[in-house]
């Protein structure tokens, strides 16, 4: 009976087409974020929002993760931003493969911030590096404040939470502090944002952020 | 968590580390997986024996170590288990605390019938 002793991750090819994009980015000194969330929480209309409020004072490029469609490419498109769309067809996150394709297609010594939506899945995505530099969670006001809670691995590995859809709290049985410290028992080093994309607010704070984190690198 | 795809991972694993110049036949394969990495042991077993249902793996059974969640506690010092999402030190309360383990998901050995 022969043992071969072998410990190789798993995800390792991952891990080593992720080390070539984060070399990259680096040596382009652009700063990259990872967009996820569940589906529905309001990444793109963030990305959307991001944009409108950033774009004269950060230099961005997208890029963007569905299972089907090239609908959200096309929303970052219409802002005139430089956006790639990439279609899994079924796979439930984006890996670092397809992130290092997309970056060929993307003038990346013109950019400073590269926006990384992810496949909507709080799941499946925080187990694959694709190279960037932080992980964003979204979270909306409608899941429910012990989101946090239901999927700590996510919420872990995360650097910054966003909690959007703000203004409808006058409608709904929920509490943003809740929230806030159900998701900092999980990770008390996060950076809370609250957000709606419908009226704007917070987008200012949310921008400022990603500024100091670009000149910080 | 997609069971079918890392199963794939594991297996091309194993084909790699097979020596090519002779004739063997694998009876286990293990893995370690850590309690953070959301992986469904039943589903990953069952993706597993698909995947090697008539190839050369054909028999070979998947043995999965479970890793929990061991935190390190940045105050006190206290290591500790458990298969409970907590990141708090269960002595101090401190959340200043450092995953020890629970993240892995490795293929450690395999075992050839000899």
């Amino acid at each position: 009976m022969s043992v071969l002793t072998i410990e190789r991750k798993v995800l390792e090819k991952n891990d080593i087409i992720a080390a070539a994009n984060r070399k990259l980015l680096q040596s382009h000194n652009l700063y990259s974020i990872n967009l996820v969330s569940s589906p529905g929480s309001g990444k793109t209309s963030l990305v959307e929002r991001t944009i409108a409020a950033c774009q004269n004072k950060i230099r961005i490029g997208v890029i963007e993760g569905d299972i089907q469609t090239d609908l959200d490419a096309r929303r970052v498109d219409a802002l005139g931003v430089a956006v790639v769309q990439i279609v899994t067809h079924g796979a439930c996150h984006l890996e670092a493969a397809l992130i290092g394709d997309s970056l060929k297609q993307l003038d990346l010594p013109h950019l400073e911030l590269l926006i990384i939506e992810n496949v909507g899945n709080l799941v499946c995505p925080s187990g694959y590096d694709l190279g960037e530099n932080v992980k964003v969670v979204v979270v909306s006001t409608t899941e429910g404040d012990d989101k946090p809670l239901k999927y700590p691995a996510m919420f872990r590995n995360a650097s910054a939470l966003i909690i959007n859809k703000i203004d409808l709290l006058p409608y709904l049985n929920s509490s943003v502090d809740d929230m806030e410290k159900n998701a900092l028992s999980i990770n008390p080093a996060l950076r809370v944002f609250r957000t709606s994309c419908t009226s704007g607010e917070g987008i200012e704070e949310w921008c400022e952020w990603l500024q100091s984190q670009i000149s910080k690198k | 968590m997609h069971e079918l795809s890392i199963a794939q991972n594991i297996i091309e694993i194993v084909q790699d580390h097979l020596p090519e110049d002779q004739k063997y036949s694998v009876k286990t394969v293990r893995v370690k997986i850590g309690k953070l990495t959301n992986i469904l042991p039943d589903s990953l077993v069952f993706s597993f024996d698909a995947l090697t249902r008539e190839t050369n793996l054909n028999g070979a059974s998947l043995e999965i170590e479970h890793l929990p969640l061991t935190i390190e506690c940045g105050d006190c010092g206290l290591q500790s288990s458990g298969n409970e999402f907590i990141f708090a030190c269960p002595e101090c309360g401190s959340t200043s605390i450092k995953i020890v383990s629970g993240n892995e998901l490795m293929v450690t050995e395999i075992e050839l019938n000899d």
